[in-house]
């Protein structure tokens, strides 16, 4: 036997020695790799509320870890191979930009399970979910063309990417439904999570003239700012951001990822898990509508809450036509409504808006 | 493209906002500089000053006395740095990354439970009748008192510098720190105030981006004014009245970004995110044509044996 062979021989007992005690601990061990800090007020925090529901639910038959602020990209990709390498059983990664990462480890741990948010790529062992944001969106848009007076709707987006691309045409659809005046203004942060960035957007966005503001981005520092501006309104994003209610939160889009991560951690448990995309909206639950403050008419106020319950039950879809490109070409015909791949590609603005969306 | 919803009253009045905590950081940098000394460690002190700063005003409720905690944070975290390469002898570049990496991870330590709260809110400075003259009043006469602060600081460092004698023995220790010594000069002492100079400058620059232009704290919120504070100091040739100049161009540049994407002209944000750093590579072309402005003793250690 040669040097080299003994070696490989006592690695190889050495990693069975392993795999055979963590095949004895009968925990089911979850990881989450998020994006920003748990207590972003946004869209980590309710992933990690949800992260807590399944401790809840399972107590002592589940362990988690979490990593926290990860940057997209290689520094992801180390954060979930030392997860897998830890004994993980199903490792969720909550932002888009970790989508390639996820594909690239999870082919190197087949045994070990994937969920990647709000992505498209899938494998054997990767699934992927999100929620259709864009129908909270759609309520956002009506509330927002209906209140603002200066008839300019500020927009801060994060990344253009479709979530968000389609996040923009649902409100502004809505809001030229109820006011054929308003006008978009929007400016990307390219970050999910920088407060400075926010804020500063928003301020800006603020001196141009918009007394409406949403945003596409995790931190409540654009809340901060349009409550010292004073007469602008905000929408809390992925989490109800309640502090700032009753204005200049007037409502919000609630992610509600609990029902889901406890779903899939029980089909790993029982050993049905198997690949799967997942797309809630506000029919199964996953996107809640935050209430609406008195901030808001009455009337209006109404109004958003029909168009919630039959965005809600299916009669009606925030992609309805007809309704055409940003350059003028045709989209969809009357009474047409788009399938998921093509919502989920979905890289042009609709009619009316002015900008362009930045390659 | 309808540049016509730019305000230029508020784009300007912006400027200053913007530009407050890279004036503090830069003016702290520039004294410690001038003694010698080169601290890399600037973001670390200011995210310190932004959360000691932060957690001081939620505590107690007054924004002033957090700024005051701020100072006092920045100029303790500087100590370290001090401690290091005025008494250990340490490689000050080494050290000044140090500092930093340190500083961002010890403050988010510290800030674990200030996640998510409003600070108390600083008002704008009165100027009572003065704040409604057209143009000047909106621009000038709209901010904090930090803002003025900044800029009285800028002149006050200035004139030290230039007209007294501290100033003069600053400046020798940085120039040529062995013939400081063989004066009389105690070259480890005034080294070690200016670094907590610096840092104190750094935290309170912090502590404006936590407690005003935020105002919010999360982990990381600087997010490399630190950096551009330094390159600043190259950029002004270390001369304070040059490092106000420098503050508002880097300060306008960010704001113009946003203003045009809010009018809709998308220029790519990373130029605008490098650019300061263009303009500094530049400049440092531009100056190394002319007598080489550094201070003498930029950088290296001091011990009274050699």
């Amino acid at each position: 036997m040669t040097f080299t062979k003994l070696l490989a021989s006592a690695a190889l007992v050495a990693g069975m020695a392993t795999a055979a005690f963590a095949d004895g601990d009968d925990k089911t061990k979850l990881g989450f790799v998020f994006v920003g800090p748990v207590g972003d007020g946004g869209w980590t925090y309710e992933h990690n509320v949800a992260r807590l529901a399944v401790e809840e639910e399972f107590g002592d038959k589940v362990e988690t870890v979490f990593v926290e602020s990860v940057a997209e990209g290689p520094d992801s990709e180390r954060v979930m191979t030392q997860m897998a390498l830890d004994g993980a059983d199903l490792i969720f990664t909550t932002s888009f930009g970790y989508m390639d990462p996820t594909i690239n480890v999870a082919a190197k741990f087949p045994d070990v399970k994937f969920e990647h948010a709000t992505g498209y790529k899938r494998a054997d062992n990767v699934s992927t979910y999100g929620a259709r944001f864009y129908e909270g969106r759609a309520v956002q848009g009506h509330i927002a063309g209906k209140m603002t007076k200066s008839n300019t709707v500020g927009y801060i987006g994060s990344y253009p990417i479709p979530e968000v691309i389609r996040g923009i045409n649902s409100a502004f659809i809505h809001a030229r439904k109820a006011n054929p005046d308003v006008q978009f203004k929007i400016v990307w942060a390219y970050t999910w999570f920088d407060p400075a960035k926010e804020a500063d957007a928003a301020k800006v966005l603020i001196e141009q003239g918009a007394d409406v503001i949403l945003q596409h981005t995790d931190s409540t520092a654009p809340q901060a700012a349009a409550q010292e501006a004073g007469n602008v309104i905000t929408f809390g994003q992925a989490s109800d951001m309640a502090q700032y209610a009753p204005k200049p939160r007037v409502s919000s889009i609630i992610d509600n990822w609990a029902p889901y991560y406890i779903e899939r951690t029980k089909a790993v448990m029982d050993g049905t898990w198997e690949s799967k995309d997942t797309w809630g909206g506000i029919g199964t639950g996953m996107v809640g509508i935050g209430d609406i403050t008195d901030a808001v008419p009455a009337d209006v106020k109404a109004e958003a809450e029909a168009l919630r319950d039959s965005i809600g039950s299916g009669e009606y879809q925030p992609f309805t036509g007809p309704l055409k490109k940003k350059d003028g070409s045709d989209w969809l015909a009357e009474g047409e409504n788009p399938d998921d791949q093509a919502l989920l590609q979905m890289n042009f603005y609709v009619e009316g808006i002015q900008d362009d969306i930045p390659q | 493209m309808d540049l016509s919803s730019i305000n230029p009253l508020l784009f300007i009045a912006g400027f200053f906002v913007a530009a407050t905590p890279l004036i503090f950081a830069a003016i702290g940098e520039l004294v410690a500089e001038r003694a010698g000394v080169l601290n890399l460690g600037v973001e670390g002190m200011m995210i310190m000053g932004a959360i000691c700063g932060f957690a001081t005003a939620v505590e107690t409720g007054s924004p002033l006395l957090g700024f005051v905690a701020a100072a006092v944070g920045g100029a303790v975290l500087s100590l370290l740095f001090a401690f290091l390469t005025q008494i250990m002898l340490a490689n000050q570049v080494a050290s000044g990354l140090s500092l930093t990496l340190f500083g961002l991870g010890f403050s988010a330590l510290l800030g674990q439970n200030y996640i998510g709260i409003k600070p108390p809110r600083l008002g704008d400075v009165d100027f009572g009748p003065l704040g409604d003259i057209p143009v000047i009043g909106p621009i000038l006469l709209s901010h904090d008192i930090i803002v003025y602060l900044g800029i009285a600081l800028v002149f006050g460092v200035w004139a030290v510098l230039k007209f007294t004698r501290a100033g003069l023995v600053l400046r020798a220790v940085g120039e040529n720190h062995d013939a400081a010594h063989a004066l009389g000069y105690k070259v480890v002492r005034i080294r070690t105030l200016a670094i907590m100079f610096g840092g104190a400058c750094a935290g309170v620059g912090g502590a404006y981006i936590s407690l005003i232009r935020v105002p919010q704290w999360t982990e990381g919120m600087t997010a490399g004014v630190g950096w551009i504070a330094l390159a600043l100091v190259v950029f002004a040739s270390w001369r304070p009245l040059r490092v106000l100049l420098g503050a508002y161009l880097f300060g306008g540049l960010v704001q113009l970004q946003l203003n045009l994407q809010g009018v809709g002209v998308a220029i790519p944000v990373e130029y605008l995110a490098m650019s300061p750093y263009v303009i500094t590579i530049v400049v440092l072309v531009v100056l190394s044509r002319d007598a080489n402005r550094a201070p003498g003793s930029l950088g290296r250690i001091f011990h009274a044996s050699q």
